[in-house]
């Protein structure tokens, strides 16, 4: 029965992404776009210092990351037109364990949010910047089901409180520019100052990059050991998941 | 609870800050009646149903929907029951088949108990050949009727109407009307309606509660509801109607009076005798009676008897509408 609810709520999200066009030719171009204009551009002006990679390759994963990040949090919008729809009501009505509803909703979120990661991955590669080995792709996509699952739910704990769709975009990108300059996806985290490097340790999104990047370009270029990152960013998505839940069953039509 | 019980509510009372919306409220629903609420805009009506869908706790006080608790069992009563709400709450990028099937899922239903339902609630609400348009493309009217027959889906015993009618042409709210009865017949389902139409009520329901700033204020069968009037009421128009109405009171013909709208409604035991001597006694108080007309008496009438005043502030004026029906009789 559980099963059923998540499923339902999962496929519905997903006829939504297969018959809104434009939002699927966007979600895949706009990858490539980051890649290319960011990546490829910066690139051309930057080099890392006292190392072997290139800037290209040192922030590939930093892309990836943002995409997961920003197609994460905005999964939430889709609680705010449900209930400016009137069609929460019809969910919240159903004899079914808010929870449940939350998962659906979480997994629906995630599962578009990993599949434009993983377009990235594959615009990366065509650039020269790959997972060396299975073990490795594995652990990218590790970080980045993990990385997706903090997001959605932190996504899905503001859009459970708000009402307005219009307004959501813009009070989450008021928090993910932040946490995404933070996260050590354009610069080395231990070569900025302290009080930089403090608050990039305090920023799930930090352990997330730095967990994908020690899988593509090798442990040395990492700043911290992948158990740590592991540890630390599974922490996080325990605690958010818990904090959405605990909200959602609260939740008003 | 007696076992015919569909819906028992004690003392059932909601409260908004300091703004009480349903105010102690004692109610007993038969199975299988049609039971409308009717009230005007903001008596408390959706609010009382919300409670009894488990949408909102009450304040105080409790129900029992299908012999579960309210606030002990809401989703022994979710199970239990169907709701149309006020505000379309279809998915508009969906076809009518997949908003009927993600319902049946919602409510644990399997695939085969699904395609089965979805197709005999389609043919009760009469939407069999448009059920794979997406509900975007839908009229208003076969919106609510798929509202309808997914309400219907997973076999509730009491489906909840609320103002199933509302923005709707005549036309398509006298369809809408015989498929509620269809459903009630065929699918021997309770249904509790509200409704601000007079004639929804007076046409569906078999018991109608007349609700007035959260309070119910009478209830009974329609018909009993309006011989509780016993007799006609005369509409007359004249000048000054605070002066004639303790004129009128005065009269033995006269069983009661108010004004309404600045309308006069005296009740009278036969109308067709009694006109004539009122303009009289009129006359001879030197006033001038603009129209007169006759009714006999309808919900209306009885809601305004009980809460003193007519159902839709938003309508025209009695004392327009009044001027019309009397050109209409050639009164004038």
């Amino acid at each position: 029965m559980a099963a059923q609810v998540i499923y339902t709520l999962w496929l519905r999200e997903m006829k939504w992404l297969i018959r809104a066009k434009s939002r699927l030719v966007a979600s895949v171009v706009q990858p490539f776009l980051w890649l290319a204009i960011i990546g490829v551009g910066m690139s051309s002006t930057l080099t890392m210092p006292g190392s072997q990679i290139s800037y290209l390759q040192f922030m590939a994963p930093g892309i990836v990351g943002m995409t997961l990040i920003f197609s994460s949090t905005m999964a939430g919008v889709s609680v705010l037109w449900d209930k400016q729809f009137g069609f929460m009501k019809e969910i919240l009505v159903a004899p079914v364990p808010r929870i449940q509803i939350m998962l659906g909703k979480a997994i629906g979120g995630m599962t578009t949010s990993i599949l434009q990661g993983l377009l990235l991955l594959l615009a990366a590669a065509a650039v020269g910047v790959r997972p060396p080995g299975v073990v490795e792709l594995l652990q990218v996509l590790v970080f980045m089901v993990l990385i997706s699952l903090t997001f959605v739910s932190i996504g899905l704990a503001f859009a459970s409180r708000m009402e307005d769709p219009v307004a959501f975009p813009i009070v989450m990108n008021f928090l993910i520019m932040p946490l995404y300059f933070l996260s050590g996806a354009l610069y080395r985290v231990d070569m900025a100052p302290g009080w930089l490097s403090f608050l990039s340790r305090m920023d799930p999104l930090t352990y997330g990059v730095d967990g994908i990047r020690g899988a593509i370009l090798g442990t040395s270029y990492a700043q911290f050991p992948m158990w740590l990152d592991f540890a630390v960013l599974g922490v996080f998505a325990v605690v958010m998941i818990l904090l959405g839940s605990y909200l959602f069953r609260k939740i008003k039509a | 609870m007696k076992a015919e019980c569909a819906i028992e509510a004690r003392n059932l009372t909601k409260k908004f800050g300091d703004l009480v919306a349903v105010n102690r409220v004692n109610l007993e629903i038969k199975d299988g009646e049609i039971f409308g609420l009717l009230g005007p805009n903001g008596a408390g009506k959706t609010t009382l149903i919300h409670m009894l869908s488990t949408i909102l706790p009450p304040t105080k006080g409790m129900a029992k929907v299908a012999s579960s608790d309210i606030d002990k069992d809401p989703d022994g009563v979710r199970k239990a029951i169907g709701i149309v709400f006020q505000e379309p709450s279809l998915d508009n990028r969906l076809t009518g088949r997949e908003n009927l099937d993600f319902h049946g899922r919602m409510y644990g239903m399997t695939k085969a108990q699904r395609d089965e339902r979805v197709k005999k609630v389609l043919e009760i609400v009469g939407l069999k050949g448009r059920a794979d348009v997406l509900v975007q493309n839908y009229s208003g009217g076969m919106k609510r009727r798929l509202e309808m027959a997914r309400g219907l889906m997973h076999h509730p015993k009491i489906l909840f109407l609320d103002e199933p009618t509302l923005g709707l042409d005549p036309q398509t709210r006298r369809v809408i009307w015989d498929h509620i009865r269809i459903l009630n017949e065929v699918e021997k389902v309770t249904i509790i309606l509200t409704t601000h139409y007079i004639e929804e009520a007076d046409y569906l329901c078999n018991r109608v509660a007349i609700i007035d700033h959260g309070k119910i204020v009478a209830l009974d069968k329609p018909d009993a509801l309006k011989d509780r009037l016993k007799g006609d009421v005369v509409y007359i128009n004249i000048s000054d109607p605070e002066k004639y109405i303790s004129i009128f009171r005065k009269s033995k013909l006269v069983k009661k009076a108010k004004i309404v709208d600045g309308t006069l409604h005296l009740q009278v035991s036969s109308g067709e005798r009694a006109i004539p001597k009122l303009i009289d006694l009129a006359n001879e108080h030197g006033g001038q009676v603009h129209t007169v007309s006759l009714r006999r008496p309808t919900l209306e009438d009885v809601f305004i008897h009980y809460t003193g005043r007519a159902i839709r502030e938003e309508a025209p004026s009695n004392h327009a509408r009044m001027g019309r029906i009397a050109t209409a009789h050639g009164l004038r």
